[in-house]
């Protein structure tokens, strides 16, 4: 088998579980989205068809949700994710400290991945943990009163 | 760290210093430095104090005591005592008679600064959130059993608007009103929605509420439908906050295991079944009509209104939409009643309000506090003095989506009321407190470029004034802007103001006026001089001649 059959595949083991656990209900679509986003890190194309056929929802319908919110995906991500928060809390404290050492270390700008497939540098709005700013999250992990320079520290963390 | 114990107030009305005012400050300041605790105490004038018998007064914190009127020659002696050796100068206070409005409300608190008055934190952090019985052992769901068993739906939504309580989420719209529109609307079917949306730059107080007290938030769901006739509602919780909604999912089934929701909830006949829905980060979803989009499975576009939802909401049907800190509010003004409720706050603006303070201070964190404290109170008491001393600038209340207030205003009582009076907004209840190593400029550039990326780009003055804004500024953060893009940038503030379809738009531009109309110089300096006097901002030297 091809890769493109096994990825195939999977993307239709995950739809199904995600229609089933939401009753094939239109109105549950963006929870629907976040799991199977969640499962394969990004939406495919080839979801989104196939969510649209099976929950009978226009192909238009599905993309625009899914583009729509922040969290879903169209494109392809890295291995690991930074979210780093860019709001106003954050900055003041030192934030724009922190961006340039991701930028500086990770040699992407945010909104990209680099080439290595490894990192993706997300700047998103308020993450809702201020006390602590500033603040980024790696995958599932916060990190919170970041200094630049345990930027490198913490990255080398991830394998 | 560095932190204050004790913040001297000193009337500077022009009546105040007419009688000798800035004397007692010399003095007060002198008296500091030879008892050697002049680091210790913040010592600050205020403008804002009212008429009064007793001025020129000074008031010390956290004590709150009030001394007045007063001479120079009764300083060293007052602060020997209160300051030095930490006794109330007794017969140097002031007489209550003597003092009306704000500063007679202050008296009227003596002694209780500066512990919390905790209502919507009541139980968070004190019980564990993820045992229903704990929720119950503190009082829990009494409020809801007295609701169905002793009042009737008028009753309560009556209790609410006696209460005077006013929504938190932003707005500030009597709830009890809002209960009522929602009530009075004829319907076969009506919805309650719980806005747990909370994506104000700088907010987590929701968050600690369904973190710490989940039950709290259903217990004021379910009275808030049976007041208004609702038997199904939603808690709408930001995609982000993955821990709260795990536990309002674990509370959800724990009250249904037990027959606190569903059908023939204590018997009374009355049903209600609440579910919960993920968003999936979008800022504007915390709009209630694009969060009822958001529920129906759509892009989180705000709908044209009115209709408003109290009338057309979910699925076309009457809904009521409330924020997790008012509901957290309701509750306590059942179990205790609208007297006693309207007593906390000010008489504009009853019960307490929870802030989160932020930005470069010693202390951050969230304190639930009387609604109209100031600035200065929040600054000096709770967050411990600036970090390092250095000098209040301004702070940003409210999120983005609030207002920037000049250290002028550091001394207006924080209510809905009094800030729309002086043309700031209290919002969300974040205060981003900034020292003089900010530039606003790259604040307002900040702000924009929140704006920029949230707006949904459903209506045009929204979506492209954001854009043109943020480039503007962008601009003259880089020394290359006109007097002439200052004109531009007002332009596309009142244009987003007067033309934008939600209130994402319509605030959009307020950082901008802010900033002109208290910091002008500052921004002028970038365009005029070609230096950014805080020295943030990466001014191209080729720029200016």
């Amino acid at each position: 088998m091809t890769s493109d059959v096994v990825f195939e595949d999977r993307i239709d083991a995950v739809i199904n579980r995600a229609v089933t656990k939401y009753e094939g209900k239109k109105e549950e679509l963006i929870p629907i989205l976040s799991q199977v986003n969640h499962e394969l890190g990004y939406l495919p194309g080839q979801a989104l068809d196939k969510l649209s056929h099976n929950l009978n929802i226009p192909k238009s319908k599905v993309y625009s949700v899914a583009s729509f919110y922040e969290m879903l995906s169209t494109i392809p991500v890295g291995k690991h994710i930074i979210r780093f928060c860019e709001s106003a809390p954050c900055h003041v404290v030192g934030g724009r400290f922190v961006i340039e050492a991701l930028i500086s270390n990770l040699g992407i700008n945010p909104g990209e991945t680099s080439s290595d497939g490894k990192w993706t540098l997300i700047a998103t709005s308020c993450l809702g943990i201020c006390g602590v700013g500033p603040v980024f999250i790696i995958d599932d992990d916060v990190y919170g009163n970041i200094t630049a320079s345990q930027v490198p520290t913490i990255l080398a963390k991830y394998e | 760290m560095k932190a204050v114990r004790s913040m001297v107030l000193v009337s500077g009305d022009p009546e105040s210093i007419k009688l000798g005012s800035e004397k007692i400050f010399m003095a007060l300041e002198e008296e500091f430095i030879r008892l050697g605790i002049q680091d210790e105490i913040s010592l600050s004038m205020i403008s804002d104090v009212d008429h009064h018998d007793a001025l020129p007064l000074v008031i010390v914190y956290p004590e709150a005591v009030i001394y007045g009127p007063l001479k120079e020659t009764d300083i060293p002696y007052l602060v020997e005592e209160h300051l030095y050796k930490g006794r109330i100068a007794t017969n140097l206070v002031a007489s209550s008679h003597e003092l009306t409005g704000r500063i007679a409300w202050l008296e009227s608190r003596k002694g209780t600064l500066p512990a919390e008055t905790r209502i919507v934190l009541e139980r968070a952090g004190i019980i564990n959130p993820e045992d229903i019985n704990d929720y119950i052992l503190h009082d829990g769901y009494q409020a809801l059993g007295k609701v169905l068993t002793e009042m009737t739906p008028d009753q309560v939504i009556d209790q609410v608007l006696a209460s005077g309580l006013k929504g938190r989420g932003g707005a500030g719209f009597p709830t009890g009103q809002k209960w009522r529109f929602v009530s009075k609307t004829i319907s076969d079917k009506k919805y309650i929605v719980c806005n747990a949306d909370e994506s104000e730059p700088g907010t987590f107080k929701d968050r600690l509420v369904l973190e710490g007290d989940p039950h709290s938030i259903i217990e004021a769901m379910a009275i808030a439908a049976y007041a208004v006739g609702a038997d199904e509602g939603y808690v709408y919780i930001r995609g982000e906050y993955g821990l709260a909604f795990d536990r309002l999912q674990l509370a959800i089934d724990q009250a249904e295991e037990i027959g606190l929701l569903g059908d023939n909830i204590f018997n009374s006949g009355f049903n209600f079944h609440l579910h919960l829905h993920a968003g999936a980060g979008a800022y504007v979803c915390g709009e209630e009509t694009a969060l009822i989009e958001s529920i129906e499975g759509k892009r989180g576009e705000p709908r044209s209104r009115p209709p408003y939802p109290t009338t057309n909401g979910l699925w076309g049907k009457p809904t009521l939409v409330n924020n997790v800190e008012t509901l957290a509010n309701i509750p306590a003004i059942i179990r205790f009643g609208a007297e006693w409720y309207h007593k906390l706050g000010t008489p504009s603006s009853p019960g307490t309000k929870t802030y989160t303070i932020l930005g470069n201070v010693n202390v951050t964190g969230l304190i639930e506090v009387p609604m109209g404290i100031t600035l200065r109170e929040v600054i000096n008491i709770y967050a411990k003095g600036m970090k390092g001393n250095a000098k209040f600038k301004m702070a940003q209340t409210g999120g983005s989506s609030g207002s920037i207030i000049p250290a002028s205003l550091q001394d207006t009582p924080m209510d809905f009321d009094s800030f729309s009076k002086a043309g700031v907004s209290l919002g969300s209840g974040a205060l981003l407190i900034c020292d003089d190593t900010n530039c606003v400029v790259d604040l307002a550039k900040v702000l924009l470029n929140f704006f920029r990326v949230e707006s949904c780009g459903k209506c045009s003055p929204c979506r492209i004034g954001t854009q043109r804004a943020y480039e503007i500024l962008d601009r003259i953060s880089l020394g290359e802007g006109t007097m002439e893009d200052l004109d531009t940038m007002v332009h596309l503030a009142d244009s987003m103001y007067n033309l934008s379809n939600c209130g994402l738009g319509q605030t959009a531009g307020t950082p901008i006026k802010d900033i002109l109309k208290n910091f002008r110089e500052e921004v002028e300096a970038h365009i005029l001089e070609g230096v950014c006097p805080a020295g943030v901002c990466k001014i191209k030297a080729t720029t200016v001649a």
